[in-house]
């Protein structure tokens, strides 16, 4: 990229890059909310029963009722962050005006499963990101890595995400 | 029903899953995932955001279609351990989203019977919206004897 391309990289990404943030937890899961996601996710068809009927699922390698892997435990939270994080992490126009966020897509690894009464822990950290032209004008590229532990410290999900800029 | 390692031969095709999606789908998707962002729920913060014909669908709702196709394929004995995808195509109102793969590897590691796949999620056009891969862990034989 030549010097007068624009960048809507900022010094906050710089100094960040690599650095886990702080952790965030999510309220306890419950049952409802394993059944409603799986409800939605679903939609209009029944889920499978190992995410609502825990009868059936305690007859399972399980041993009882567990989370789709997709499942956000972190959605409806008590209390939220100020802010959503530090300021210029996601990218900043020279000008000034916010950028549109977009998700460019994501690789998963899991670990063990999540079930009711799991309590989840997160960090996040830049991992790089690079910039292009694209149909949507200039456009950044930024790749997080988010991991996800449960309260007996298992790993239960390692997210690296692209986040699309413009 | 669970299906066993053994009996999967790379080539095999994932059962397709489809749903059709619009606001029905997304509004419960959004519900659920405290994903209430404006583009995914009105057209005209769907046009400002680029997209001509007005909202759009989540890239997070045709992530968790593959993980249910996944499930679907492999049962409750099966494991989901890996997937990944990119987001290429816009979901348009009224698409018709079909969750396609195939099996390009199979591998013993780390104690596990792994089965590698390539897969994506197509629109009624046709359309290649989600490409990426997954791996399953699944039982082989003497294991799915309860």
């Amino acid at each position: 990229m030549s010097d007068d391309s624009p960048t809507y990289v900022t010094d906050e990404m710089r100094a960040a890059q690599g650095q886990w943030g702080q952790s965030r937890t999510s309220p306890p899961i419950t049952e409802t909310d394993i059944r409603r996601w799986a409800m939605a996710t679903h939609y209009p068809q029944q889920p499978p029963r190992i995410y609502r009927d825990s009868e059936y699922a305690a007859t399972t390698r399980w041993g009882g009722i567990v989370a789709p892997p997709d499942f956000n435990p972190f959605a409806w939270p008590v209390e939220r962050p100020r802010g959503g994080g530090a300021p210029g992490l996601s990218g900043r126009r020279p000008d000034g005006r916010p950028l549109t966020g977009m998700n460019g897509g994501q690789t998963d690894t899991y670990g063990v499963p999540m079930r009711p009464g799991d309590v989840i822990s997160a960090r996040s950290r830049l991992v790089d990101w690079w910039e292009r032209e694209g149909r949507l004008g200039h456009t950044l590229y930024v790749r997080t890595e988010i991991e996800w532990r449960n309260q007996n410290d298992e790993l239960v999900r390692t997210r690296f995400s692209i986040g699309i800029r413009y | 029903m669970a299906i066993d390692f053994d009996s999967v031969n790379v080539g095999d095709k994932l059962p397709e899953w489809s749903r059709r999606t619009g606001f029905a789908e997304w509004n419960r998707y959004a519900a659920v995932n405290e994903e209430f962002v404006p583009f995914h729920m009105d057209d005209e913060a769907g046009r400002r955001a680029g997209n001509e014909q007005g909202a759009f669908g989540m890239g997070n709702l045709r992530y968790a279609y593959i993980v249910n196709a996944l499930h679907d394929w492999i049962g409750d004995e099966g494991i989901v351990r890996e997937v990944g995808c990119q987001y290429r195509a816009i979901n348009q109102k009224n698409d018709v989203l079909t969750v396609v793969g195939e099996v390009t590897g199979k591998s013993r590691a780390d104690g596990e019977n792994r089965v590698r796949l390539d897969i994506n999620v197509v629109n009624q056009d046709g359309g290649a919206t989600c490409p990426g891969h997954a791996v399953v862990v699944l039982p082989s034989i003497g294991q799915t004897q309860r």
